[in-house]
């Protein structure tokens, strides 16, 4: 008996790094899956995105499990895809009763030709992106009646601009980050009034390849205060993805069931300091 | 397996209410529990006080898990009280791991108190158990937990009054959120200095929770002449209050591992209130 047996989880950014830990979990608690990722590289973005032989694994995970999955390919920007992408799902699995907006991306120590097409690019995938991943379900799950649970994920630089440096892809990160709490808030008094929770996970850095990939490691070696971005305050570096999506599993079942509106920071003490 | 097998839980306000649904709660994941409770009705509070038989029961419940318990009756604002029984819980249990600082009064009344005298006695009360009450549950306890260098993790009982204004003219109310208030400053700074040793420190904000404190026919009395306050006490889910149950889950999430790096955090279990 797991806790979130015969639900089905709507996840962006499934294919690997914290999608797929998300993914697996829900999946050991009962849940199937409508598992969406790019599958594609990003131009402004220098470390390489997730493959289709990245959502293979996490498809084979959850079947070892015996649950069931549907992989969608789509850009979280595109909500013509994103939307076919959900129907794709909901006819394949049932309705659904969770939503993970997890697909995020983050470029930091670019170089930076084009700084504006960076910014956007950002924001686009970190909030737009989380809007749409929302949107598509929001509707039917209201109309459904049988209530639910949204976490989108955050970041500590969702409450903090610490560390900045001035690049478009540092400051659209921040502000992209700091808007999917207002777009969680905005979400939860539109939506809780019908048993639909929805909550933010505000990580610390996650050992994913999204962080640990030559690019973003040799970025912080060579700008120490940039190194305030990733400084925690307990003696401990980065975070493993089942830590967040422990706070996911917290927050999406019957041991969450009355938490809605709240920004959760899994970020060893970074937000406190 | 539990998840707190091995674990001894310090938990102040342990007698009925949250206190004891932490109590059980933890103890059913296999932590055994020092308990403590002042098992009277203190004088500015017109709410009746736990007893001594409610102490009991708690200790029957968490006996029926198979966990132990040590337990102690006295007054948080009493720190070589609080001090004394977690020596006694540690020397009988044998270590301490967590620390649920759980205990609080609100002092409403039938009547607003006009005199000075009275003001300063509600005021007072109110501040010395839901405040200072903490700091000494932390005096009594931090030391422990800091020479065992075994990390650790303690969880103050704040309020959605702790991070929001929750005004109707009440002195009651207005000492209540102060000391709510107060308790999230004392975390944070408690969080900053014990993260060397691995020991975290969080805040939880019921909303209103059906227990004793609040489902009584004096709290029926004071939210008839503060209708106000009623309709403050509205949640965005369409639930009028939580269980204790739902408080010890997110105490249990904070103190287990399975929120292992989570410090310094403010966890609202309030139904919404806080973000209307």
């Amino acid at each position: 008996m797991g806790k979130l047996d015969n639900k089905v989880a709507f996840i962006t950014g499934a294919a690997r790094g914290q999608g797929r830990s998300h993914a697996i979990r829900l999946a050991q608690e009962g849940a199937d899956i409508i598992a969406v990722d790019l599958l594609e590289d990003v131009a402004t973005v220098d470390y390489p995105m997730a493959t289709p032989a990245d959502m293979d694994e996490t498809v084979k995970e959850i079947e070892s499990l015996d649950r069931r999955v549907h992989a969608a390919k789509a850009d979280v920007r595109d909500y013509a895809a994103m939307h076919a992408a959900y129907t794709a799902g909901v006819a394949e699995l049932g309705p659904v009763d969770i939503v993970l907006g997890n697909a995020g991306i983050c470029q930091l120590g670019s170089a930076e030709p084009d700084p504006v097409q960076a910014f956007n690019d950002v924001v686009g995938v970190n909030l737009i992106g989380v809007w749409n991943s929302v949107y598509v379900a929001a509707q039917d799950m209201i109309d459904r009646g049988r209530g639910g649970a949204i976490v989108l994920t955050s970041s500590t630089q969702g409450l903090s601009g610490r560390g900045a440096d001035g690049s478009a892809g540092a400051l659209g990160y921040a502000a992209a980050k700091h808007g999917v709490v207002g777009l969680m808030r905005s979400f939860a008094n539109w939506l809780s009034p019908h048993g639909i929770r929805v909550n933010t996970v505000h990580p610390t850095g996650v050992a994913t390849p999204m962080v640990e990939n030559g690019v973003v490691g040799r970025y912080l070696e060579e700008n120490p205060q940039a190194g305030q971005m990733a400084a925690n305050l307990m003696p401990v570096g980065l975070m493993e993805p089942a830590d967040i999506s422990n706070a996911i599993v917290y927050l999406v079942s019957d041991e969450g069931r009355y938490v809605t509106g709240v920004t959760l920071p899994v970020d060893a003490g970074f937000s406190v300091r | 397996m539990g998840m707190l097998e091995g674990k001894v839980a310090y938990i102040t306000g342990v007698a009925r209410g949250q206190g004891r649904s932490h109590a059980v709660r933890l103890a059913e994941e296999g932590a055994d529990i020092i308990g403590i409770d002042l098992c009277a009705q203190p004088s500015t509070v017109s709410v009746p006080g736990a007893t001594p038989e409610d102490l009991e029961e708690t200790v029957a419940l968490v006996e029926k898990t198979g966990r132990r318990m040590v337990a102690r009756i006295g007054d948080v604002r009493d720190v070589e009280f609080l001090a004394a029984a977690a020596r006694d819980g540690v020397a009988e249990l044998g270590r301490l791991d967590i620390v649920s600082a759980n205990a609080g009064i609100w002092a409403v009344g039938r009547e607003e108190p006009t005199s000075l005298a009275d003001r300063q006695r509600v005021w007072k009360e109110s501040i010395d158990v839901d405040l200072t009450g903490m700091f000494n549950t932390l005096e009594a306890t931090v030391p422990i937990l800091v020479e065992a260098g075994r990390g650790g993790a303690i969880v103050l009982t704040s309020s959605t009054a702790g991070l929001k204004s929750m005004a109707v003219n009440s002195l009651a109310q207005n000492a209540y959120t102060a000391a709510k208030h107060g308790v999230v400053g004392l975390m944070r700074n408690y969080a900053v200095e014990l993260a060397p040793h691995m020991i975290r420190v969080n805040t939880i904000h019921p909303t209103s929770t059906a227990t004793p404190m609040i489902m009584n026919e004096v709290t029926d009395g004071y939210l008839d002449q503060h209708p106000a306050l009623a309709g403050l006490m509205s949640n965005l889910l369409p639930v009028p209050a939580v269980d204790p149950v739902d408080i010890s889950n997110g105490l249990l999430y904070l103190v287990s591992d399975l929120g292992r790096y989570v410090t310094g955090i403010t966890l609202p279990v309030d139904a919404g209130f806080l973000a209307k």
